[in-house]
């Protein structure tokens, strides 16, 4: 994979201790759009390794903070650092993701002309030069991870189907799978359970696990049951900001969280 | 089988190849004959007119092909390719300005006869080189390469996409139309570059040369179908689909979309080059008319009635339409402007796919009522 341009933050003052297991670094993070501020001085911290989930209600900021993680918007302020120190605000989409952070939509968008193994093996980490794409052809050994993901996303028989025809859940999880293969450091995922079936819900949350026992995930989801069995460390936003963050019992109990939930 | 022939192999299903090598069989060989062995009062003879006139046709259908490439797989709809076609077309056309020598009508040595007759002196600087074939055959794909390259990695660069990308690429054609059509730009104005003598010491219009530029144009259309393939049978070309299909996805994969777009579109231009290049000694003229927006929109109405993202069926359609058009403006040339607007209009509405989509459409169903038949049988 070619090295992309990647800028490193000027020597940050005091007390800007940032722990050497600290994967993602957000501070102050503020973006606003006419006049409307989806994020408010956010700061969050997510640890290598770690399976992290964000709720909170709608309009909340989450699809931006990942915006913003992902160089698709800009922050009018604060820092988005990543890894060593590399500053995420500096660099745009396709460098992001040749650093290592991988994301799923919260609306799957698979490439739909193309079969689902075509759709994985553009995913597969490997040189994205033009040139490279060009001349390359797939290796076994590429075609058997290719392979092994279709088994962990359960596609092995849909794998030469046009990625369009197959049901909501379906491309979802092929979305998740194209993550996979991508071999990210850190994986965003927008909502990966919305218009699943119940079954479904219970085998991504088998899936994520999987997955999380060799990456890191920032899962953002609706679906509270779905977050209480993916047991892991819970953020809730709420108008743009963190307004708590803990295990999901504690996060339950808090009275800012069942205000923002049940208030109104 | 190495690698490279296994790969060139693979570019082509097996009925692909064989459709593939039956028509390169008739065009390269059976026309030529026709028209060389067969005498001229049978029946069967093809004459030199339209020998050329079809070797004009796979030019259109190279040119068809480069738009295919772009508009088909990349969704990059370029409304101004004939600029690339022109530019070609022009490159050609100076190295044959250059071959006619002093027996020009004013019989200068060095300058051609617009030049003598704007009264210059000596000859502007851009037309060194080109007596030269094979730097006017590189020029022929440089000039609209790079031209395609500021212009690409402009647009490109600031993610203009779709209509706003069309309309900017017809705007590009109409400025180059403009300009050509100004003397002082040194191209011969509103009459272009013509009365070529000859092309690599072969007499123009000899018909044996007539034939061999006709061949060249098969051969060269042969080759660039399989770049094509080449090029959209590789990881490039799923690519490029995926980016047609959901642009901002494809960033997210880490693939740059402004560089894919960019190497596409600049070879689709050179391609556009090679084209025009063919194109100018056949029909022994190049003037800023092959810069008319209108021109530019009819490659897009050839592209969408054969079928887009097929480059088989854009070649075809550039045929199928300028030969409709040969045969109408003979027998009734006023109609020829309604007949292209109803045809893209039909094919719009009736035929999305094109006529590759009609032949495909056909097959399935052919198919299915055969095993359908079958079954019946084997319940009976």
């Amino acid at each position: 994979m070619h090295p992309p341009d990647t800028t490193v933050a000027p020597d940050l003052p005091e007390p800007h201790h940032i722990a050497p297991e600290t994967l993602l670094y957000l501070d102050g993070v503020s973006v606003s759009f006419d006049g409307f501020r989806a994020l408010n001085s956010l700061s969050l911290i997510i640890d290598r390794g770690e399976m992290r989930a964000i709720i909170g209600p709608n309009g909340a900021g989450k699809t931006t903070m990942m915006d913003v993680v992902t160089g698709r918007t800009r922050p009018d302020q604060g820092e988005v650092l990543f890894a060593d120190r590399i500053d995420l605000t500096a660099l745009n989409e396709t460098e992001i993701a040749n650093l290592g952070i991988g994301r799923k939509f919260q609306k799957p968008t698979v490439f739909e002309n193309l079969t689902v193994f075509e759709n994985l093996s553009l995913a597969l980490r490997a040189d994205r030069r033009i040139l490279f794409t060009l001349f390359s052809g797939i290796s076994p050994e590429q075609t058997g991870r290719i392979e092994q993901a279709l088994e962990t996303i359960r596609l092995t028989a849909q794998r030469d189907r046009a990625a369009g025809a197959l049901s909501h859940g379906q491309k979802q999880w092929l979305e998740i799978g194209m993550l996979l293969v991508q071999e990210p450091d850190l994986m965003l995922l927008d909502e990966p359970v919305a218009g699943m079936t119940d079954a479904e819900t219970e085998q991504t949350v088998e899936l994520l696990h999987e997955i999380s026992n060799t990456h890191s995930l920032v899962v953002v989801e609706h679906d509270m049951n779905f977050v209480r069995d993916l047991d892991c460390r819970v953020t809730v936003l709420d108008e743009g900001q963190v307004i708590a963050e803990g295990p999901m019992d504690a996060i339950q109990s808090d009275p800012r969280v069942i205000e923002v939930y049940l208030g109104r | 089988m190495g690698p490279l022939s296994s790969r060139l192999f693979a570019l082509e299903s097996r009925r692909g190849w064989t459709v593939f090598m039956g028509l390169a069989a008739v065009l390269m060989l059976v026309v030529p004959v026709l028209n060389l062995v067969v005498p001229q009062d049978a029946w069967l003879h093809v004459s030199t007119f339209w020998v050329t006139t079809l070797g004009k046709f796979l030019c259109f259908a190279m040119l068809a092909l480069a738009l295919d490439l772009i508009w088909g797989y990349a969704g990059i709809l370029s409304l101004g390719h004939g600029a690339f076609f022109g530019l070609g077309g022009y490159a050609m056309g100076m190295y044959l300005m250059r071959q006619i020598g002093e027996r020009g009508v004013y019989g200068h040595p060095e300058l051609p006869d617009f030049m003598v007759f704007l009264n210059w002196k000596e000859l502007p600087w851009y037309w060194f080189g080109f007596d030269s074939f094979a730097f006017a055959v590189l020029m022929a794909m440089l000039v609209p390469g790079s031209l395609a390259f500021v212009f690409g990695w402009l647009a490109f660069r600031s993610r203009i996409t779709g209509v706003y990308f069309s309309i900017i690429s017809q705007a590009m054609v109409f400025a180059m139309m403009l300009a050509f059509f100004r003397n002082e730009m040194g191209f011969g104005g509103n009459n272009g570059l013509t009365d070529f003598k000859d092309l690599l010491g072969f007499d123009l219009s000899a018909s044996t040369t007539k034939v061999g530029l006709y061949l060249a144009s098969a051969l060269m259309l042969g080759l660039v179908y399989l770049l094509c393939r080449y090029v959209v049978t590789s990881k490039l070309g799923r690519v490029l689909i995926a980016v047609r299909d959901a642009e901002s996805r494809v960033r997210f994969l880490g693939y740059s979309v402004t560089r894919a777009k960019l190497f596409v579109f600049t070879l689709s231009a050179m391609l556009a080059g090679i084209a025009g290049a063919l194109y100018v000694p056949q029909v022994g003229i190049i003037n800023p008319g092959e810069f008319t927006p209108a021109k530019s929109i009819e490659i897009a109405i050839w592209v969408a009635v054969g079928g887009r993202g097929t480059l088989f069926g854009a070649a075809a359609g550039a045929v199928a339409v300028n030969g409709a058009k040969s045969l109408l403006t003979g027998i009734a040339p006023e109609i020829w402007l309604f007949f292209l607007g109803a045809l893209f209009i039909l094919v719009t509405l009736l035929m999305p796919r094109g006529l590759v989509g009609v032949v495909r459409q056909w097959h399935e169903r052919r198919a299915i009522a055969k095993t359908s038949r079958s079954d019946s049988h084997a319940s009976a």
